[in-house]
């Protein structure tokens, strides 16, 4: 920090209330610390100018495919700062816990019913880290079984990188399956791969193509028929929200992102949190703990063939505050509204874009949108071009390059917490920007114009590494 | 007159859907859901409905009063998670918008006050460890800890991993948890005299250990050095504003819950994990990582970078499948150290010791109770108790305190205390107080 002058500080401490106590010998002591000296005024500046710095879906449209980039609601955040929330210690006396355990209680049943499964486990604190521990189940269901020879994890080629990572992660080999023409997975090539050594399958549904698999029964039908189980990411969970039942669809385990379905901050990359919901099947291999109630008491419990614990607590329990909090605002109908409103958003985009951006999959989408910059590559102009020429008129980025099956894609997302009005203006940006691709390439691949930094140099920072001062 | 919508957070009205419905050239918006097969829809029916937000507030104040807060008590429980003083400025700092609903900085032009803010908390936690770098956070102490161990076991190219036997039994289960899937081997050994066997990649040392005392730590970086393993060290951030740090102590990968730098305790989470290494094994690093360049006109800024180590990247053959910085958590701690200084933490470490200390003097003349060690703590230490500690800790929370941690299963009748810089002077000298009215 660049602006530390020796002999300010930050806040005033209170003297020592105690009798000094010997101190050990100095060659324990550490003998330099280096921190900075600030006055308090000069780190709100610092942070506040900093902050200024970003876009936020506070101040910007963030049409951010995957990400479900919703309106935060603020009344979330100030439930999760109240003292009873935030003055307690996990390790706790759970009498003296029974609001914090009740309102874990609630949560689990809460989301196992909107999602449709039977069991929730809330001590996974994101989505990669509830992938890793349904693999665990996974694992641990054939080892109940005492069968090894389950070794391979089928993950299909439109799929986000942390599952064939998480699988890994779990001691699994992956096997990629390819999308068909539609988007859709390719059958006959997954029926020859579901064999005897197939550990289970991960699936996101609507897939990363924004398309709901009209197969899907299928689909998991040929995996519980090998003896493989099958795993759901439910990234995409906005759009199906009330209206799948995935225990029924054939998902035996999943999980959700809280920081986008249910609308808690992304953070600049956290926290979040991402718990595991599973079906009869695996709920003994849930990690520990999970909350139980019995007789008007609440408890934090081992299931039976638990995978053990998964991480130092209980979850992240002031993000799971939070969900909670919006998922009692929101309410069964609201839980419908929200999918049908994110749904109708993508495909109002798709029909308005559709003929100026090229449409790889030429039927509804769900929740996003997956266009194609195809067209204006062989102008010269590229997707990230295009991305990063939306900055200039104050929208964020849609992703890039994913799925990786898409050429040049852009994948758009608006979520059911943007109007009309903003969708309006978002389309009539990308159609100008369409337009600039033909009179004008050259302003799209010096973009972005008016930001803190142009184009940074990615390959000098990883050539180069400056990680620290 | 038009209906008003039901929920504050989605904007568009009856008239503007059956709007978009038309150019999308449905009916309904039932049709755009067709592909989900008939049979399998979710019924909703037991869900409740939603509240307005004067009664949510209402109803989870309630909830939140059914705990009994720590400011309402008199707290000496650690184990991992401390109650230290938290300035109003973090909590400021956390609620700023721009900062709290951004997205991980994959597009740096937009995204340089989160990138700073990334880069400045790796610098001082390098600086504070005393090591040569910093990740962007991982998701808490815990899996920092099983983090390193799967780390070293790429680097090493080996397949055991040995544990000491006082660190914490949460870190260890979490190492197992993470390692063993991978048909990784994990086993602890006796801290005073540790033995390492066959293929093992690392040695796992917490200092101060899980029940608050500092380990030898130079005989244990010459056992890792003669037996080539890496040594591993699982560290505290507020015993390092007063005590020798990892790096000084020869650690390869030293981490840490970051917790207790200015992060409430909230029942457990959301807390960070801090990751460090020595340079050479910077590219087997799990995480995000943030690096300062240039840009096309020459001036500096920050990016995400080595993503090629990543799972959006590298996918089954990333160093891990970790997607998340816990950033928020991450910008908490750099005001926190900004504002606390360099004098403020040591200052927070020494007020610490010496309360601890004090407490523990009181304690010790108490008939019936002993300090089982003449080890050097920092914090926590363990006091043999007359009694079952379960009895104690049921008896003091009728009085208001909550005493600490049961670790009879090591320690005779063993009560682990932790004090901090929050417990006045008063409170311990009461929990001396009501240990002393405790008869066997």
């Amino acid at each position: 920090m660049d602006i530390s002058v020796p002999g300010r500080i930050g806040i005033a401490l209170p003297p020592l209330d105690v009798p000094e106590q010997p101190l050990p010998d100095a060659g324990k002591l550490r003998e330099e610390l280096s921190l900075p000296e600030v006055s308090q005024g000069e780190v709100i500046r610092y942070f506040t100018n900093l902050s200024q710095l970003n876009f936020s879906v506070d101040t910007n449209y963030y049409p951010l495919g995957s990400c479900t980039m919703k309106y935060n609601p603020k009344i979330n955040n100030e439930l999760a700062s109240l003292p009873g929330f935030t003055e307690i210690h996990p390790l706790q006396d759970i009498e003296t816990t029974q609001g914090a355990l009740e309102l874990m209680y609630d949560l689990q049943n809460l989301l196992a019913n909107i999602v449709g499964m039977e069991h929730a486990g809330l001590s996974t604190v994101a989505g990669a880290h509830g992938e890793l521990t349904g693999m665990l189940m996974i694992r641990a269901y054939h080892d109940s079984k005492k069968d090894y020879r389950r070794s391979i994890v089928l993950v299909p080629d439109s799929a986000h990188g942390t599952n064939p990572a998480s699988a890994a992660m779990a001691g699994y080999t992956v096997m990629s399956i390819p999308s068909d023409k539609n988007g859709n997975m390719d059958i006959e090539i997954l029926k020859s791969h579901c064999t005897e050594e197939t550990a289970g399958i991960m699936l996101t549904l609507p897939n990363t193509l924004g398309l709901f698999d009209p197969n899907i029964v299928e689909i998991c039908n040929y995996v519980h028929e090998c003896g493989g189980l099958v795993y759901g990411d439910g990234a995409n969970m906005n759009a199906l929200l009330g209206r799948a039942h995935m225990s029924t669809i054939g998902f035996d385990v999943l999980h959700l992102n809280l920081h986008k379905t249910f609308s808690t901050p992304h953070g600049g990359g956290g926290p979040g949190a991402g718990p595991v919901l599973c079906n009869d099947r695996l709920a003994s291999f849930l990690p520990t703990p999970i909350i139980a109630k019995n007789n008007d008491l609440y408890s934090l419990e081992t299931p039976s063939a638990s995978i053990g614990k998964i991480g130092g607590f209980h979850g992240n329990f002031g993000i799971l505050v939070r969900a909670y909090a919006y998922i009692r605002s929101m309410g069964k109908q609201g839980m419908l509204d929200i999918s049908e409103n994110a749904v109708i958003n993508a495909n109002y985009i798709l029909a308005r874009l559709k003929d100026d951006y090229y449409l790889p999959y030429d039927r509804n989408c769900m929740h996003e949108v997956i266009f194609s910059a195809k067209p204006q590559r062989s102008k010269g102009v590229r997707a990230l071009d295009i991305a990063k020429r939306l900055i200039d008129y104050g929208i964020h980025p849609p992703t890039m390059y994913f799925p990786l099956i898409v050429e040049e894609a852009l994948m758009i997302e608006p979520t059911e917490s943007e109007s009309k009005d903003t969708l309006d203006y978002f389309i009539s940006v990308m159609q100008e920007i369409a337009q600039e691709v033909e009179s004008n390439p050259q302003i799209l691949k010096d973009a972005p114009h008016n930001t803190p930094n142009t184009r940074l140099d990615e390959a000098k920072a990883a050539r180069q590494p400056n990680l620290r001062w | 007159m038009a209906i008003s919508n039901s929920s504050p957070y989605i904007p568009n009205t009856s008239d503007e859907k059956i709007a978009m419905l038309k150019t999308i050239g449905v009916n309904a918006a039932d049709e755009l859901f067709k592909d989900i097969p008939a049979g399998f829809g979710n019924d909703l029916s037991s869900l409740p409905s939603g509240l307005s937000e004067i009664e949510l507030y209402r109803e989870m104040q309630i909830l939140s009063e059914r705990n009994m807060n720590q400011s309402q008590l008199a707290s000496f429980l650690g184990g991992g998670a401390y109650r230290h003083f938290i300035p109003s400025v973090v909590r400021h700092v956390t609620g700023i918008g721009e900062l709290a609903t951004a997205y991980t900085p994959y597009q740096p032009e937009v995204s340089q006050g989160t990138l700073q803010i990334t880069y400045e908390f790796q610098s001082l936690v390098s600086q504070l460890m005393e090591m040569d770098v910093s990740n962007a956070g991982m998701y808490d102490g815990a899996t920092s800890t099983a983090e390193a161990a799967l780390m070293a076991c790429r680097i090493k190219g080996r397949n055991s991993i040995c544990v000491l036997d006082t660190v914490s039994p949460t870190q260890l289960e979490v190492i197992r948890t993470y390692t063993e899937p991978q048909g990784l081997t994990v086993y602890t050994t006796d801290h005073k005299d540790p033995r390492i066997g066959q293929d093992t990649a690392c040695l796992i040392i917490q200092h101060p250990n899980f029940y608050g005392y500092l380990e030898q730590m130079e005989d244990l970086k010459a056992i890792t050095q003669q037996n080539d393993v890496l040594m591993i060290v699982s560290t505290d951030p507020i015993f390092l504003g007063m005590f020798k740090s990892p790096g000084t102590l020869g650690a390869d990968i030293a981490v840490a819950e970051g917790q207790p730098l200015g992060i409430s305790l909230s029942y457990g989470g959301p807390y960070v994990g801090l990751f460090t290494c020595k340079t050479e094994f910077l590219r087997q690093m799990p995480g995000r990582i943030v690096g300062k360049t240039v840009d096309t006109t020459g001036k500096e800024g920050y990016v995400l970078t080595l993503q090629t180590r990543e799972q959006h990247i590298r996918r089954e053959k990333a160093t891990s499948n970790i997607c998340t910085s816990e950033a928020l958590i991450c910008t908490a701690i750099v005001a926190y150290l900004a504002c606390i200084g360099k004098n403020g933490l040591k200052h927070i470490a020494e007020s610490t010791y010496h309360k601890a200390h004090y407490t523990a003097s009181l304690i010790s003349e108490i008939p019936g109770y002993s300090l089982p060690t003449n080890e050097l703590f920092f914090r926590e230490f363990v006091v043999e108790c007359p009694v079952n500690p379960k009895t104690i800790k049921a008896t003091l929370l009728n009085k208001g305190i909550l005493a600490g941690i049961d670790v009879s299963d090591r320690f005779n009748n063993g009560l682990m205390i932790s004090v901090t810089e929050m417990n006045t002077k008063e409170e311990i000298e009461r929990l001396a107080k009501e240990l002393s009215k405790i008869k066997p």
